[in-house]
């Protein structure tokens, strides 16, 4: 069994009488591909804020390769961990290279020209767009610069907060492979945050389930499908069995 | 329109002070604000605060503003040394500044707050510290706007500058006081034309640099700010690349027609014995005494009530040669100034009234006026009515008017030939008593002092002897119906003569 490379223990986030995250326990394995599911406000992107320090947890505490996260210097903490952001987060007065330079560039480091390229490959985007600026994109090729400015800095963790939102169905489809691809190739471990059940079941390894703040659910994809993790669980498998049923019966 | 020419043609070295004095404000005035800004994007009650004082700066009038730094800098003296100048560019800069703090704080307030929250976590989350925040992200999205407030505060700025002026400052308001003094409209809007016109140069400037941080291209913006930094260059090497003066003999004037042209008297009679000289006109009466206590000033003409009533705080009304005595003794115990000697005339305060209207309400004295003074309504510029010399008449008369009006003094005597006034509070010496026909009532209880015209001397100047030895023709040479001629001959509304014409004619009736 490999070591865990993250772990949340006794973690909790209280905003005045909110508890966006309530003593929660969790260990992540190094190389592991783990997909969070769950309703709107349950507590997914505030847990995964805790990890890079944009969220200080009231009580409990993260460690990320061994050591608390509370002790390392911030901005080192930050470069090693590829995120990307729920709302994208492109700086609007920099260039889809600059925007993706920008991790190398704070670590006094000039990203080369065609390694730029290849990251904008990576997520399908054509190298011609390396001198747009981000109110040229669309909303779909934002979040994939979003992704390209995420991997720039070669993290060992990629914590995606909803990284496919505004994609086409085709496109996210392909990314969502990609993506997992990436994440082997890399040697990456990635935790991402998405709303569509169906997209966890097939790229993830390991699927969690949130709700109000606390992990009703951690099971593999195969023994989801099979029935388990309890109600609220299976009331997301539901969306996608239901629709591939009546997809079938169109078909039959 | 060859007047207008000239006028504007002889405004460079007021433009070029002017420029030097709004530019050195707004970059003061960039300076606090930028850094307060950041401060208070990173805590609301300092955002708050600083806000509020920059909102309430701004209901100060701009010439209240200026004129509440010589106290304060005067006060100040006690912690920065007697050196720290009281008058003239000090006082202006930082009450120019506190002006444009407004503008520039609240829209780089404004444009913190609306950054986008998203981009700032990102700006966060992909490791930026606190500095590269502001270096990379902050400033860069929030320039635009902050521009868009210089722009604001460099046209308000240009404006009030023309105020300066009053505080003892070069500036292109110098033509537009002296030109208001005198009815010299070409004057006034020859300084309001270059002063509006620079303003529209700097806005137009600023607006490319504002275009160029907006649109992000970096020649513009460049190219604007090149433009912008050669201006003020050359504005400096106008104003200073002439040499020292180090040396210079500063006179002082008061903001009317005799002080100007007795100021530029002393000064060709200075500059024929090689002095060097520089004007501080436009200065207010107490202000102007002040001034030279301080040193700000070398020398000035002031009158003996004035300093009587308004500095010696005295109510009592001893005879001429009394009250001259006592005043030369007071200034050298308590300022340490030298009162050099009369000039020979004296510039009383009278009521002064229409020779119709005297000989139709059959007015002789004040004590007449009291008599029908209910139904009449007096004049009389800004000072007067603050000043204990009307208190003093109007308790000795018991005068009761119907209204009582401010006017510049200038306009004053309109007022009483359109019949605004029935009564004005004139000055004796001045030209327009005699060409308007007008009659100055007796004053049977001597309620008004003496105001005979006084040379005084900075403590400094005073041990200065070759200067001494240069101002004292001076002494006893002007008598009141000189004074009148000369004062007429820049007032009256046709052919009027510039001060230094009038001085020089003056003079010369003189016999310096
Ligand atoms: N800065 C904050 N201040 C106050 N409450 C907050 C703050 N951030 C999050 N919350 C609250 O914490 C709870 C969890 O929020 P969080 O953003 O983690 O939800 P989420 O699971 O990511 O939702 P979504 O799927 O809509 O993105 C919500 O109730 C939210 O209102
Ligand atoms: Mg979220």
């Amino acid at each position: 069994m490999p070591e865990p490379v993250l772990t949340f223990s006794g973690v909790s986030k209280a905003y005045g009488p909110t508890r966006a995250i309530d003593a929660l326990d969790l260990a992540i394995e190094a190389g592991s591909f783990v997909a969070l599911v769950g309703a709107s406000g349950s507590g997914k992107s505030t847990l995964l804020k805790t990890v890079n320090r944009l969220v200080e947890p009231t009580t409990g505490s993260v460690t990320f390769d061994g050591d608390d996260v509370a002790g390392l210097p911030l901005a080192g903490l930050r470069r090693r961990i590829g995120y990307v952001f729920q709302s994208i987060g492109l700086f609007p007065h920099m260039s889809v290279a600059e925007n993706i330079a920008i991790g190398p560039r704070l670590a006094g480091e000039r990203l080369p020209e065609d390694r730029i390229g290849k990251l904008l490959e990576w997520v399908e985007l054509d190298r011609e767009m390396v001198d747009r600026m981000p109110d040229e994109l669309s909303g779909g090729q934002r979040q994939r610069v979003g992704v390209a400015r995420a991997l720039a800095a070669e993290p060992q963790l990629l914590l995606m907060d909803e990284p496919f939102g505004a994609l086409d169905p085709v496109t996210r489809d392909a990314l969502g492979e990609r993506v997992r691809k990436l994440h082997e190739e890399l040697g990456l471990t990635t935790v991402m945050v998405t709303h569509d059940m169906a997209e966890a079941l097939l790229l993830a390894d390991r699927v969690l389930v949130m709700d109000a703040g606390r992990i009703v659910a951690d099971e593999t994809p195969q023994s989801l499908v099979a029935g388990a993790g309890g109600e609220i669980a299976q009331a997301l498998v539901a969306v996608p069995r239901h629709q591939a049923e009546r997809l079938a019966e169109l078909s039959a | 329109m060859n007047g207008m020419w000239d006028a504007l043609t002889g405004l460079g070295d007021q433009l070029s002070a002017h420029v030097i004095l709004s530019a050195a404000a707004i970059a003061l005035g960039i300076a606090v604000a930028l850094p307060l800004a950041v401060w208070a994007s990173r805590s609301e009650k300092v955002a708050r605060a600083s806000l509020a004082f920059a909102s309430l700066v701004q209901t100060i009038p701009a010439l209240a503003l200026l004129a509440l730094f010589f106290p304060i800098l005067l006060s100040l003296r006690a912690v920065f040394g007697e050196g720290l100048p009281t008058l003239g560019f000090l006082p202006a800069l930082l009450a120019l500044a506190l002006y444009a703090l407004l503008p520039i704080l609240r829209n780089a307030v404004t444009a913190q707050a609306n950054l986008d929250p998203g981009v700032m976590e990102a700006a966060a989350g992909v490791g930026m510290n606190f500095r590269q925040r502001l270096l990379l992200v902050e400033a860069p999205l929030a320039a635009p706007y902050i521009m868009a407030g210089i722009r604001t505060a460099a046209v308000w700025t240009i404006g009030a500058a023309t105020l300066a002026t009053t505080i003892g400052q070069k500036s292109l308001g110098d033509p537009i006081f002296a030109g208001l003094q005198t009815q010299n409209w070409v004057l006034v809007l020859a300084g309001c034309i270059a002063s509006a016109g620079l303003a529209l140069v700097a806005d137009t400037l600023l607006g490319l640099i504002e275009r160029g941080f907006r649109e992000r291209r970096r020649g513009l913006w460049l190219g604007g700010l090149l433009v912008v930094a050669l201006g003020v260059i050359a504005a400096l090497f106008a104003q200073f690349g002439g040499g020292d003066d180090e040396d210079r003999v500063v006179i002082g004037a008061k903001g009317f027609s005799e002080q100007y042209i007795l100021a530029r008297l002393i000064g060709q009679q200075l500059e024929a014995e090689g002095f060097a000289v520089e004007y501080r006109d436009g200065l207010g009466s107490a202000v102007a005494h002040s001034a030279a206590a301080s040193g700000d000033i070398d020398v000035y003409v002031d009158y003996t009530g004035t300093i009587w009533t308004n500095q010696m705080k005295r109510e009592d009304n001893p005879p001429r040669d009394e009250m001259y005595a006592q005043i030369v003794e007071w200034e050298t115990e308590k300022t340490g100034m030298q009162v050099l000697g009369r000039l020979g005339f004296e510039n009383a305060y009278g009521f002064a009234v229409r020779t119709e209207t005297m000989q139709m309400r059959g007015l002789e004295s004040i004590e007449d006026l009291a008599n029908v003074a209910r139904e009449m309504t007096v004049g009389g510029d800004p000072e007067f009515f603050e000043r204990p010399e009307w208190i003093a008449v109007r308790d000795a008369y018991g005068l009761r008017f119907a209204e009582q009006r401010n006017f510049s003094p200038t306009f004053m005597y309109n007022a009483l030939q359109s019949g605004e006034a029935d009564v004005i509070g004139a000055y004796t010496s001045d030209g327009r008593i005699e060409a308007d026909d007008l009659f100055i009532l007796d004053d049977p209880r001597d309620a008004f002092p003496n105001y005979d015209a006084v040379l005084l001397l900075s403590p400094e100047a005073s041990r200065d002897e070759a200067l001494v030895g240069a101002l004292r023709p001076i002494i006893d040479s002007i008598d009141v119906a000189a004074m009148r001629e000369a004062n007429y001959s820049v007032d009256r509304e046709e052919d009027k003569l510039s001060f230094d014409e009038a001085a020089r004619r003056l003079a010369e009736r003189a016999g310096l």
